[in-house]
């Protein structure tokens, strides 16, 4: 049998297009509320006292919106042109593809509406009520039907290697938010978890940071593994290297978890069991890090006048920076002083500022113009001012958490020599006050850049025209 | 801690999974020539 799909010849683009613009737009939205709040953390009267602004409940909106919106459509917008590409093969199943995109859409709008409204599961970026999380099921099983029936129809025998991660991610997705979304409904929008105490905090964190593993990391490698090797126009430094990278990382990441509960309920030896995974992770992920960086060499120069290529590749040293940073705060004795601060704020930042955010951005600009029929983005001097913001934004950000993190542990585990606290915890707060206004303008600074490129990508798809690319002739591909 | 009744046997299927799908890999074929593999995605437009 032969399915519509293998007989097209074209590519489905108009999906990735939709997907690729919302990444943007996504993006600004994601990004603003997070300006936002961390303005409400320097000074706390921008709550105005009206609830739907209140700080608990925009920051469930901010990382919502940077990780499954602007995240997420990066990854839908990615993972579809990446299949279709490397597999010579129109994307399985128009419609379903055209309902991810439309499903995801709502799934973002009813978690805008809903979260100001202070309608919550309590769980750490698992936050949204359970009609939204049945939703997101369905659209995530049309994702895997569309993707891998994709796989599954290819032209080309190979599977290439950010199918894979790909295609692991999805999966594992998938599995995670089944099992940490279980909940007992109590009423439209209101659930209670189906576990309690210590068995749902481990239950969460297993989610939690399997989520960084498949969806912040995992996904966005696939986009790193086809993206650098294009943009670059060089064969990835290993691909050996890249396989073995894939499966290290999916055998040793789903154990991590318990390294978010170090000292507390969760009995010590799981604790000692997520330290110790959380190590072994450093050697997969850097193997992956330098394997990207090293596909530049020989060709470095590139970096000098390559704005896109500069994203991508300084994408891949905050991967390195974050994956080398994590299992050291995942080590108890280190964990006993960052445990709690705004270091924890730090890290994930450079992971999602550094890594995240630069890895989707540097595609987007080698995606976006290719979807419009163009060369290039309409300006290229436009990338590199966001490039340049973007970085040193991170930098300010990140080093004014490192330094407020590192002081509120050694001020909160001070002691008199009468045994008493030297500080009370209002102290600290007093302390960190200049650091939180530094973060600020870390981010308006990222956020400024992000504005950059909304306008750079406004200009290149009104400028060009939405195109049609016909898959290359079986012949080209024995 | 019941949960880890739960996750743990999740944890040890899924590596069978895993294990399933690298053999799968293998024994189609999927690595050989495997440097070549690499530069194929560079040739299309």
């Amino acid at each position: 049998m032969q399915f519509p799909n293998a007989k097209a010849t074209a590519y489905n683009d108009t999906v990735v297009r939709q997907f690729a613009i919302m990444t943007v737009v996504w993006g600004v939205v994601g990004m603003l509320v997070g300006v936002i709040i961390a303005a409400q953390l320097t000074w706390p009267e921008l709550n105005f006292g009206i609830p739907w602004l209140s700080y608990g409940r925009l920051r469930p909106l901010h990382t919502n919106a940077v990780i499954f919106a602007f995240g997420g459509c990066g990854l839908f917008a990615t993972a579809y042109y990446v299949a279709q590409r490397t597999c010579h093969v129109r994307l399985f199943g128009d419609k379903l593809a055209a309902f991810t995109f439309w499903g995801w859409q709502l799934v973002i709008v009813a978690a805008a509406i809903s979260l100001p409204l202070g309608y919550t599961q309590g769980k750490e970026y698992a936050e949204l009520e359970w009609p939204i999380d049945i939703l997101i099921t369905l659209v995530w099983v049309a994702f895997a039907v569309v993707f891998f029936g994709t796989i599954g129809t290819r032209k080309v025998r190979h599977i290439y290697v950010a199918n894979w991660f790909f295609g692991a991610f999805i999966l594992a997705v998938a599995l995670l938010h089944i099992v940490n979304s279980a909940a007992i409904p109590a009423d439209w929008m209101k659930s209670y978890s189906a576990y309690a105490g210590v068995q749902d905090a481990m239950v969460q964190w297993w989610y939690g940071h399997n989520a960084v593993g498949f969806f912040l990391t995992a996904g966005f490698l696939g986009m790193m593994y086809y993206f650098i090797p294009k943009q670059a126009e060089r064969p990835v430094y290993s691909y050996r290297l890249s396989i073995v990278h894939f499966w290290a990382l999916i055998f040793t990441y789903m154990w991590a978890g318990p390294h978010h509960l170090h000292y507390t309920a969760l009995p010590d030896w799981t604790q000692s069991v997520g330290m110790v995974f959380s190590l072994i992770l450093l050697a997969p992920s850097w193997g992956g890090m330098i394997n990207g960086i090293m596909t530049l060499s020989g060709a470095w120069h590139k970096l000098r006048d390559d704005p896109i290529l500069r994203f991508l590749i300084v994408s891949l040293s905050f991967y390195g920076m974050s994956t080398f940073e994590g299992p050291m705060m995942s080590i108890k004795t280190v964990n006993a002083l960052s445990h709690y601060t705004d270091w924890t704020v730090g890290h994930v930042h450079s992971g999602a500022l550094g890594w995240v955010g630069l890895v989707t951005m540097g595609s987007m600009y080698y995606l976006i113009p290719r979807l419009f029929g163009r060369k290039q983005m309409y300006s290229v001097k436009a990338i590199e001012i966001h490039f340049w913001t973007a970085t040193i934004g991170i930098v300010i950000y990140i080093a004014a958490m490192w330094i407020a993190g590192v002081m509120q542990g050694l001020m909160w585990r001070a002691v008199n020599p009468d045994g008493t606290l030297t500080y009370t915890f209002v102290e600290s707060v007093k302390a960190t006050f200049p650091f939180y206004f530094l973060r600020l303008m870390g981010g308006l600074l990222y956020f400024g850049g992000m504005l950059v490129m909304l306008w750079n990508v406004w200009k290149t798809a009104t400028g060009g025209k939405a195109v049609i690319v016909n898959i290359p002739a079986a012949a080209a591909h024995a | 801690m019941d949960i880890l009744y739960l996750l743990i046997p999740l944890s040890v299927v899924l590596v069978f999974f895993i294990l399933a799908g690298l053999w799968w890999a293998i024994h189609r074929g999927q690595f050989d020539d495997i440097e070549r593999e690499g530069e194929r995605i560079l040739e299309d437009p």
